[in-house]
């Protein structure tokens, strides 16, 4: 059945537990529109012909709708409408709300490609692999302009804005092959701007980020052996620590959990700061990266406006491998209450 | 002035009134090429509007055809990606600012306004000119810049695109903010004028639908065309001195430019419709012979769609990173608006009932409008659908979505306002069987340009892409197949109304039995639209009901 108004609609496979989600309402849809329209269709033919003009000059009645009448024209799309948007709203909180235990990936746009980074895997460029029948999360950011992330099969699309992270997630139920587009027009190749999805089997896409980085390893060790240049960072944690240093990020926030300039970055993550317009705030990927690039835009309690702001200086990848290096500094027997203030008097 | 030897002259009707000769037609009074330029007249200047109207439109088909031939195949076809790029541009931006925006409003609501509030000119006349030059200084200027150099952000100008490209964005850009002054002026100008020069009798629920739909649409013009005037001028100086209030690398916030342009953009899709509301309303009672069914509701409802047509502009927006919450809460407020238009539709449906109906050009107009106005009505309503739109935002389904409601509704009601009010602006007829083949065959062409085009979005293929995958290639060959016989349908009426404009025949004062007010005076009126004494208005416009039956309005 689906199959036969997916091929009437050209919907394209049904690959994500959203898609199935969107082609149940969208057959819904599709079927009221239809038959309102051919009732407002029909009915007016109809009376096109029933009341065709038989004299020129001819007196029609003062016909005028009664209050009924009227409220009837409001009343019914109104009931129609407001239930398929009470059924979209729940599916669209469903889509933007990422569950817990979703394995986590970058995506870059840039333009014209898709950049994808693992927290505990490799990198690439334009092929994102994915396992079937678990949640992942994308979390999206460009490095230029506005693009936009689309896969049909997954009915997916997530607008990824330069000095920003915006997420959505999905889990794919074949495996297979999908299109990625970029559906924000971004310039000369917008429409050459394509990647594709594989979506390997659970135990197949083990195997697979294992080799991946086993390569990785075995890359690092050629590498060594031939040149003995220094090694490439594999991890992004890795990155992100020698990143932290570099930048200077850690001149003022400690990992050790002692209080400096900034808050510590230890055991940062998922802890909810108490800011100085007095509002808490969840500490994710969101919320690193905003603090970031516009630092005085939450200042958490008891600190300084002091941070400069990184826009420009850190490229997308760069600020992915600092979050999640601010992700791995979460440890279990660490304190969970809010940042206190700092050891020294802020710089002026 | 013999009565055949100009297209000026009204033809040698029978019936004339006897003042004919001393009181000339406002085509004939004054045929100096000044005479015009300055004309104060302000349905000479209805008139220029329409030639420049239709000008533009020409150009802006020649865009959407040369677009429609590239995407015949998935790779290049007739020209290069850049090319392309500005080729969609031109397109979108010369539709939009140049045809659909003035079209109703600029050339029939100049011309009929008046008329219908049985006043002698508009309230400010002269200002009214001046908004004729103003739009015609702000096109040249956008198009001499498309011209050298080009602009290719799409007519939405995103940020931070359009703040680095490398084309030339600041001479379009300032181009459409002076057009848009025209806009707010013509505005201005149309909403005293209904509040000041109604003539006696004329009360606000007396007043003709179509000044309705235009009241209110003014007053969309003259609120919103200022926010996209600033935003034009921000991105402007930005893209010039490099400014950073859209490009996160200097602070700014790409997101916020999108808030100011739908803002604008988003109630400038009801300045498209509502006057088309507004003339089908109009057409609909005359040629059904019939009082408006409901025309409080009708009237009520354009300035409801006027008034949430305001806060509906996030629904562009669902996957820009907004809060789930605020994507909600737009969702629902674009709901309103398919209510709104619903009462419309079904009241229009009623007015025919127990009608008398006679299905000449612009009925067959309307009855094209009806579908194209229910089915893109419905389709937005699944756009606002918040989980419908994540797959559909920016495909083709939306470019099908709004061609059907705002192309289609605006195309169908311009063309049965220019068959419908023909032969009171020029005193001729056209050819009926001509009309009705090509009403047929752009009604058709439409569907099968556009109807493709829902079904390639569904399928996934992005707007705005110039080069496509194998799979999206037969329902665009069939688009650009629909659009060829659109583009035939247009050719057709260009030739024969042309014919009918040089050697129609005479329509007389009345020739649809119209009860609309527009008709009291002569057609084509004269210089100040009425000889001796003004008419009286003792009736609703549209009240043809026999007077030797029942006065007692009866209750459906
Ligand atoms: C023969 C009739 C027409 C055809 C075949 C046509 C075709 C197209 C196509 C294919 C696009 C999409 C370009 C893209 O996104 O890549 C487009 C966009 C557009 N069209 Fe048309 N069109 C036609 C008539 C019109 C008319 C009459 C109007 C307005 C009065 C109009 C207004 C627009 C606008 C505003 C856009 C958006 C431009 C943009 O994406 O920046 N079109 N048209
Ligand atoms: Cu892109």
């Amino acid at each position: 059945m689906s199959e036969l108004l997916n091929n009437i609609l050209f919907l394209p496979e049904a690959a994500s537990t959203f898609a199935e989600r969107v082609d149940a309402l969208h057959y819904f849809v599709v079927g009221t529109t239809m038959v309102m329209s051919a009732g407002v269709g029909l009915a007016a033919l109809f009376m096109f012909f029933r009341y065709r003009r038989r004299l020129p000059a001819q007196a029609t009645e003062y016909v005028v709708p009664t209050l009924k009448t009227e409220f009837l024209f409001v009343s019914v799309p109104l009931v129609f409408f407001l239930a398929w948007f009470g059924i979209g709203f729940r599916d669209f909180t469903w889509v933007t709300t990422p569950p817990k235990d979703a394995m986590d990936v970058y995506v870059m746009g840039k333009q014209w490609m898709w950049k994808f980074a693992y927290p505990e895997g490799p990198n690439g460029v334009n092929v994102l692999h994915v396992p079937a029948n678990r949640p992942v999360r994308l979390l999206i950011t460009s490095r230029d302009v506005l693009h936009s992330f689309y896969v049909p099969s997954f009915r997916i699309k997530q607008d990824a804005l330069p000095g920003r992270y915006t997420q959505i997630w999905f889990e794919a139920t074949k495996p297979g092959t999908y299109q990625v587009l970029c559906t924000e027009y971004c310039g000369l190749s917008h429409s050459k701007m394509l990647a594709e999805v594989v979506v390997l089997p659970a135990e197949e896409y083990d195997v697979w980020i294992k080799e991946q980085r086993r390569g990785r390893l075995q890359d690092r060790q050629d590498a060594l052996a031939d040149t003995s240049l220094v090694p490439p960072v594999a991890r992004m944690v890795e990155q992100g620590q020698v990143l932290a240093g570099t930048q200077g990020c850690l001149k003022c926030h400690s990992v050790d959990g002692s209080q400096h300039i900034g808050p510590t970055f230890l055991g940062m993550f998922d802890r909810l700061e108490r800011l100085d317009d007095g509002k808490d705030i969840r500490v994710d990927e969101a919320y690193i990266t905003q603090s970031m690039m516009d630092p005085g835009a939450h200042l958490v309690a008891g600190y300084q406006n002091v941070m400069p702001t990184y826009q420009g200086k850190l490229q997308g990848p760069e600020t992915a491998a600092i979050v999640e290096y601010i992700k791995s500094l979460r440890t279990a027997n660490i304190r969970e209450g809010a940042s206190e203030g700092p050891a020294y008097d802020a710089i002026q | 002035m013999t009565p055949s030897s100009s297209i000026a002259s009204p033809g040698a009707a029978p019936a004339h009134d006897e003042h004919h000769d001393h009181h000339p037609n406002y085509l004939v009074d004054g045929t100096t090429i000044k005479s015009w330029l300055l004309t104060v007249d302000h349905k000479r200047i209805g008139l220029m509007f329409l030639f420049w109207v239709l000008l533009f439109f020409l150009v802006g088909g020649i865009f959407a055809l040369l677009i429609r031939v590239e995407l015949l195949t998935p790779g290049p076809t007739i020209m290069d990606a850049m090319t392309y790029n500005r080729t969609f541009t031109l397109h979108g931006l010369v539709m939009i600012f140049l045809f659909m925006i003035p079209a109703i409003p600029a050339v029939f609501g100049n011309f009929m306004l008046p008329l219908m509030l049985g006043a002698k000119d508009v309230a400010f006349p002269r200002l009214n000119l001046l908004s004729l030059y103003i739009y015609l200084a702000g096109a040249m200027l956008a198009l001499w810049g498309m011209l050298n150099g080009g602009l290719d952000t799409g007519w939405t100008f995103y940020a931070p695109y359009s703040t680095h490209t490398t084309t030339t964005v600041a001479p379009v850009l300032f181009g459409a903010f002076i057009i848009g002054f025209s806009s707010i002026v013509t505005g201005i100008n149309f909403i005293v004028t209904t509040h000041t020069m109604r003539a006696p009798g004329i009360t606000w629920f007396k007043m003709p639908l179509f000044v309705w739909a235009i009241y209110a649409t003014s007053c969309i013009q003259v609120l919103a065309t200022p926010v996209i005037g600033l935003l034009l001028v921000l991105v402007t100086v930005e893209n010039l001195f490099g400014f950073g209030m859209f490009d996160p690398a200097r602070g700014g916030d790409p997101v916020l430019f999108q808030h100011l342009f739908w803002f604008y953009s988003h109630p400038a899709v009801y300045i498209m419709v509502l006057p088309a509301f507004g003339v089908m309303s109009e057409v609909v009672a005359a040629f059904s012979r019939k009082n408006i069914f409901g025309y409080r509701a009708v009237a009520y409802s354009s300035l409801g769609i006027a008034f949430v047509g305001f806060f509906a502009w996030g629904h562009h927006m669902f996957v820009s990173g907004q809060s789930t919450f605020v994507g909600g809460l737009f969702g629902v407020l674009t709901m309103l608006v398919g209510v709104f238009t619903a009462i419309k539709v079904f009241n229009w449906v009623g007015t025919v009932y127990k009608g008398a109906v006679d299905f000449k050009t612009p009925f067959a107009y309307f009855c094209g409008f009806l579908f194209f106005t229910v089915f893109g009505g419905m389709t937005g309503i699944a756009l606002g659908t918040v989980s419908l739109d994540v797959p559909w935002h920016d495909t083709y389904f939306v470019v099908a979505h709004f061609h059907f409601i705002m192309v289609g509704a605006t195309i169908m009601a311009f063309l049965a306002a220019l068959h419908y009010w023909f032969p009171k602006m020029f005193g001729r007829t056209y050819h009926e069987g001509w009309g009705l083949v090509s009403a047929a065959l752009i009604i058709l062409g439409f569907n099968a340009t556009f109807i493709p085009q829902f079904l390639v979005g569904n399928n996934g293929m992005p707007r705005r892409y110039y080069e496509y995958p194998e799979r999206f290639q037969a329902l665009n060959v069939a688009s650009t197949a629909g659009a060829s016989l659109l583009a035939f349908g247009f050719v057709i009426i260009a030739m024969y109304l042309t014919y009918a404009l040089l050697y129609g025949r005479a329509s007389g004062k009345n020739p649809w039995r119209s009860k609309g007010y527009e008709w009291l005076t002569e057609s084509p009126p004269p210089t100040h639209n009425f000889v001796g004494p003004q008419p009286t208005y003792p009736e609703e416009p549209h009240f043809y009901v026999d007077p030797k039956k029942a006065e007692v309005p009866d209750a459906v």
